[in-house]
């Protein structure tokens, strides 16, 4: 009997050809094969991504600042102490980071649900209407910025139309207001953000069985309750993925804040990945720039962890 | 006189007496409202973005008329955006074809084996999503510049496939398992390898996946502007969204040209989209959601 095997799935026959065919790979037997299918990922990703989060952490360590090379050298938990202790703008573009994370991600989710809900539903017109609000989400954060920035232009953009019609008055930036510039890219990136809650809502939402419905319907169970009771729940694990994934997404996109605001006004609209590009590419230090990476990526690491705990993902399913 | 035509339905604020609505049939009202004003609110951006394209330079009317192209010939020709344009295809569809192949070789092993290092790699994949690539840029760079890829547009095209890889491979996996493993069975009895059994059964039925994986590779490198910006700084190898962010940090930003530029960048990813929009949503609930 092939005990040996026992455990692994069903394999292909064993190749019963003629004795001169030429034999196959000698690599490719069955236990040795995902190995092999998973190396080029395997290996592109241990080059390009685990060794740079390896010198990430490494250079947190270091004073590394090539316009300063008299500085080189081992630092302990120097740059640690400074981002905590002594470094205000740190934790300012932290709590900007969270506030941004949070206040986007909400309204992304419940805009994105409802949004799913609606087109989920059959009317006349759907799949022009599907195609039209789900294509923002085929956009860039720098044409995000594009549009965005005609839109709040103080010359040409809306607020002189609205002025027009006596709304506000002329000459107003949103944008380089500080009272102004938060809703401003929240609104910007929300309209980018939806779109893909609502794509990724709407795909589980049409896994779920009818039926359950209709004998929501027969027990008299309200189109509210129906919600709550069915499809919220047969909803949970792509509302967790999506936040999750969004989440990060969100705490770490650059392009669009670098390009609307540049951060600004006042460093008003500073994330954490901006401020770290900033001291890495204008003050070159790389040390210090290092040390809050590491600091946001264990932040990071900390919201995957919560991830598989509620989801319990990789399990052994089939 | 009494509802005459239209059945089943009750009128909305009639009597509730027997509720035999289905949940797909919420009332009118309730999907036109608030799909319509959600809908101004996606596509009055897209217009503004056009109208600021094709309507003359100082022009203030919120119609686009007359139409110009002077915008377009501009940008495409002085801001050399006819260059960008072509690099930003090369980058994006080598990089989704990188991003693919990988991601349908490692997926297949994860959907269809268990093995020692499996838990592992599924932890990493999901680790690296939690990674800022935007934070890598400093070891990224070193590590291009000993490869001697910087200024080449095969760093953008491996460091944009590189953090594609993950999430395209779970997609992957997920599309895998839902394609019955007996199929491929059947398909050795009949006496296929597996190489030949994956070809012949189990591709066919990926189509509407790797479409939707590989067009959010496409689009997503299309889009991608960080790489670029870092990787190549000579500027004919930029990309559109580095063309774009140029226009944008000029002193005095001329809006015209940044439209046109806008709506170039705009172009292929609403082509792709429209095409891949039928499959997308099928593709993801084959796949994301499953894990």
């Amino acid at each position: 009997m092939a005990s040996a095997v026992a455990k692994a799935p069903p394999q292909p026959p064993p190749r019963r050809r003629t004795p001169g065919a030429h034999r196959r790979r000698t690599g490719a037997t069955p236990r040795r094969l995902p190995y092999l299918l998973i190396a080029p990922a395997g290996l592109l990703m241990l080059g390009f991504i685990a060794y740079p989060v390896i010198s990430v952490f490494y250079y947190s360590l270091r004073h590394y600042n090539p316009t300063k090379p008299w500085r080189d050298g081992f630092a302990g938990f120097d740059n640690f102490v400074t981002a905590f202790t002594e470094d205000p703008q740190f934790w300012q573009t932290l709590g900007f980071s969270l506030q941004w994370v949070a206040v986007e991600v909400v309204l992304q989710l419940l805009l994105g649900l409802g949004l799913a809900l609606i087109v989920n539903q059959t009317f006349i017109g759907r799949a022009m209407a599907r195609a039209l609000v789900f294509s923002p989400w085929a956009v860039s954060g720098v044409l995000t910025s594009t549009i965005w920035l005609l839109i709040f232009n103080s010359q040409t953009g809306i607020t002189r139309y609205l002025a027009d019609m006596g709304i506000g008055s002329y000459g107003t930036s949103w944008l380089s207001d500080t009272s102004t510039v938060f809703p401003a890219v929240v609104v910007a990136e929300l309209w980018r953000g939806v779109p893909f809650f609502a794509i990724l809502i709407l795909a589980d939402l049409q896994s779920v069985s009818k039926d359950l419905y209709e004998a929501a319907e027969v027990d008299g169970a309200s189109r509210f309750r129906q919600f709550f009771h069915i499809t919220l729940p047969h909803l949970k694990d792509a509302i967790i993925l999506s936040t999750l994934l969004r989440a990060v997404w969100e705490f770490n996109n650059v392009d669009l804040l670098y390009t609307l605001t540049g951060g600004g006004p006042a460093g008003e609209t500073t994330t954490l990945p901006l401020r770290i590009a900033s001291i890495a590419v204008d003050s070159h230090d790389f040390g210090y720039a290092s040390a809050l990476t590491s600091i946001a990526f264990v932040i990071l690491l900390f919201c995957s962890m919560v991830y598989l705990r509620l989801s319990k993902f990789g399990g052994q399913d089939k | 006189m009494a509802a005459t035509t239209a059945p089943t339905r009750p009128r909305d604020g009639g009597p509730r007496a027997p509720k035999r609505r289905p949940w797909d049939e919420a009332p009118r009202w309730q999907i036109y409202l608030p799909l319509g004003l959600y809908l101004l609110f996606t596509i009055i951006p897209f217009y503004w973005m056009l109208l600021f394209a094709i309507r003359p330079a100082g022009s203030t009317s919120l119609l686009p008329w007359p139409i110009t192209f002077e915008h377009f010939d501009k940008v495409w020709t002085e801001r050399s955006f006819a260059l960008f344009f072509q690099n930003s295809l090369i980058v994006g569809v080598l990089s989704m074809l990188m991003t693919t192949l990988v991601a349908l070789a490692g997926g297949y092993a994860l959907a269809r084996f268990d093995f020692k290092i499996k838990r592992g790699f599924m932890l990493a994949l999901l680790c690296s999503q939690f990674i800022p690539g935007a934070l890598m840029l400093v070891p990224l760079f070193q590590i291009f510049a000993n490869l001697q890829m910087i200024n080449s547009l095969g760093s953008v095209i491996i460091a944009e496939a590189v953090f594609q890889l993950p999430l395209s491979m779970i997609l992957i996996s997920g599309f895998i398992k839902n394609v019955p493993y007996s199929l491929e069975e059947a398909a050795w009895v009949d006496g296929c390898g597996r190489f030949r059994a994956f070809c012949a059964v189990v591709l066919p039925l990926l189509r509407p996946g790797l479409i939707a994986v590989g067009s959010f590779a496409f689009v997503h490198s299309w889009n991608h502007f960080l790489f670029a910006l870092m990787f190549l700084s000579n500027q004919d190898k930029q990309t559109i969204p580095v063309g774009l962010a140029t226009l944008m940090g000029a002193d005095s930003v001329d809006l015209g040209a940044l439209a046109a530029g806008g709506v170039i960048a705009a172009l292929p990813v609403v082509i792709v989209f429209a095409f891949i929009q039928k499959w997308l949503v099928t593709g993801f609930s084959a796949g994301a959601v499953k894990g």
